[in-house]
């Protein structure tokens, strides 16, 4: 299918779920890229993945007693992360260890309520690989008022959350609410997780977050080009995914994830400064001046 | 109103263990005073005692005659230099803009008077060619006089320094101390009263007005003359015989 079929089918009004799905992955890869910014350089990834595992039974429950899966999903994901917030100020237990009980426990409480409902099977594999017409209309609203929501507090906290990023007992110092950031920032996860988890799916949904930031830190060394240049990664990439999968018929979800895996190798690859390629090179013109092919292996 | 930092009685528990006990000390501007003692003598918690980042059992901590919430922006900090995340992606001058990060409002991008105490705070630490290089692109030195930039940002009259020398070269190590004189004496504008601590023993009793021997409380005080007379402080505040080649080093008077 060539891209001007992908167009007149994005315009074609018996196929209107198909825009709205290219509108909730591109509103999601804006909203996760920027938030994934911090997920990446506070090593939260894992964080990351443990609230869009504890969203599974909010999604679930809502399922079940037929009510709204965003709020469902917020509910569930905003509990464990203030859990998980609480739990990891103590130093006895490291944050990891707190998180793998939290999300295997909420993800497995999520499995057990939906085997309940009728047509489980069904509904799981939506709920964890995502669906390309998951998204109610009425829930477009709710999730681009989300992501503005998910902007605006992340702009208004910024420069404390760089300040408590990059030094913990300074911030502390400085008399900034160091508890209340991280809070606020495990929230606003769970926001961008929630608003993207219909269409890109509980498990994959990880990658939105960390791929384009990923990417885009391997692009730049100034963090706000960094937040401009990770969202621009997730919608280019999103766009891209939703394209392959509708014209060959692939999970859209997945396809997506593969398309920004393959952004962030193509940049580990070639990124100009911190690329393996750009590297090699830069260890082949030292070369000369020390040992021959030295370089290359140090 | 007594300029400089006062600290009375101070005790400190840490997971129910004493940590201090009645720790008297008084920096005033203009002195560069160092702060030594073995591991686990308490040489962090007193400077996290001093900046309230630690519970303090009974006695008080004074920044020029006023309780530490109201006079927070007079204590500088720089933490020991591995608590930082060097890896992020940000400017040197980004950084030092983040020790006004207290100050400034939610939403409210910085203003003309915080660009200014970053031009200073730079100019203090000899930086300002570097301001837009990456921090992780640093030596070990010039990241130190980053942290230094950012704890003068608020133009602080106390500054407290925590193992500034660690992993340093003596060059490197040679010229921080004598910024940290000048920034004490006030060779650039007003007198600080700065407390620094190290394990580096040479370079504190060299340059250093006056010397503190820390363990749990306050040893022995003086400078460098006074304190080489006293073998018997050193030999308590190091758990050491007194005719160990330490002290047989210290009172030949060679720098360590």
């Amino acid at each position: 299918m060539s891209p001007l079929d992908f167009l007149a089918d994005l315009t074609n009004p018996d196929l209107r779920f198909l825009p709205k799905a290219l509108a909730v992955a591109m509103m999601s890869s804006i909203v996760c890229g920027v938030v994934g910014c911090y997920v990446v350089l506070r090593g939260m990834a894992f964080i990351g993945d443990a609230v869009a595992h504890a969203v599974f039974p909010g999604l679930a429950v809502a399922f079940v007693l037929s009510g709204n899966l965003i709020v469902g999903g917020t509910v569930a994901g905003v509990l464990t992360a203030v859990l998980i917030a609480v739990f990891s100020q103590g130093r006895r237990l490291k944050e990891d260890s707190v998180i793998g009980v939290f999300f295997v426990a909420a993800f497995a409480l999520g499995v057990v309520i939906i085997s309940r409902a009728p047509g489980y099977a069904g509904s799981l594999q939506q709920f964890l690989f995502g669906s390309i017409a998951g998204v109610p209309d009425r829930d477009l609203v709710v999730i681009a008022g989300t992501g503005l929501v998910v902007l605006t507090v992340l702009f208004l906290l910024h420069h404390g959350l760089v300040a408590v990023t990059l030094d913990r007992e300074m911030a502390r110092a400085l008399g900034l609410r160091v508890f209340l950031h991280d809070l606020v920032l495990y929230v606003l996860v769970t926001l961008a997780v929630v608003m993207s988890v219909q269409t890109i799916g509980n498990v994959l949904v990880l990658a939105l977050l960390v791929a384009p930031a990923a990417t885009a830190r391997l692009l730049t060394d100034r963090l706000g080009a960094m937040m401009v240049l990770a969202p621009v990664v997730g919608v280019v990439g999103a766009t891209v995914g939703l394209y392959v999968s509708w014209s060959w018929d692939l999970p859209v979800g997945a396809t997506i994830v593969l398309v920004l895996a393959a952004a962030f190798l193509l940049a580990w690859l070639a990124a100009p400064r911190h690329g393996v390629l750009a590297v090699l090179a830069r260890g082949r013109e030292r070369t000369p001046a020390t040992r021959p092919g030295s370089a290359a292996v140090l | 109103m007594s300029a400089g930092l006062r600290v009375r009685g101070v005790e400190v528990d840490l997971g129910g263990r004493p940590v201090l006990r009645g720790l008297d000390l008084d920096l005033r501007p203009g002195e560069l005073v160092g702060l030594i003692g073995p591991n686990g003598a308490g040489k962090t918690t007193l400077l996290r005692a001093i900046l309230g980042l630690t519970r303090v059992r009974a006695g008080e901590v004074l920044i020029d005659g006023h309780p530490l919430r109201r006079r927070r922006a007079e204590i500088g900090y720089v933490p020991q230099r591995h608590e930082f995340a060097w890896d992020f992606p940000i400017s040197v001058e980004q950084v030092v803009l983040t020790g006004r990060a207290g100050g400034l409002r939610p939403g409210r991008g910085p203003g003309v008077a915080d660009w200014r105490a970053v031009d200073r705070a730079l100019r203090l630490v000899a930086m300002t060619d570097l301001r837009r290089r990456p921090v992780g692109e640093l030596s070990g030195g010039q990241r130190q006089r980053v942290l230094v930039a950012r704890a003068l940002a608020l133009d602080p009259s106390v500054l407290l320094l925590d193992e500034p020398f660690t992993g340093l070269d003596l060059p490197t190590q040679e010229s921080l101390l004598t910024m940290f004189t000048g920034l004490a004496d006030g060779a650039n504008g007003e007198a600080r009263a700065v407390l620094m601590t190290t394990h580096d023993i040479g370079s504190a009793l060299f340059a250093c007005r006056r010397v503190v021997l820390l363990n749990r409380t306050v040893v022995a005080t003086g400078t460098a003359a006074e304190l080489r007379a006293r073998p018997d402080a050193w030999s308590e505040t190091f758990g050491v015989g007194v005719d160990s080649p330490f002290l047989r080093v210290l009172a030949a008077g060679v720098t360590v």
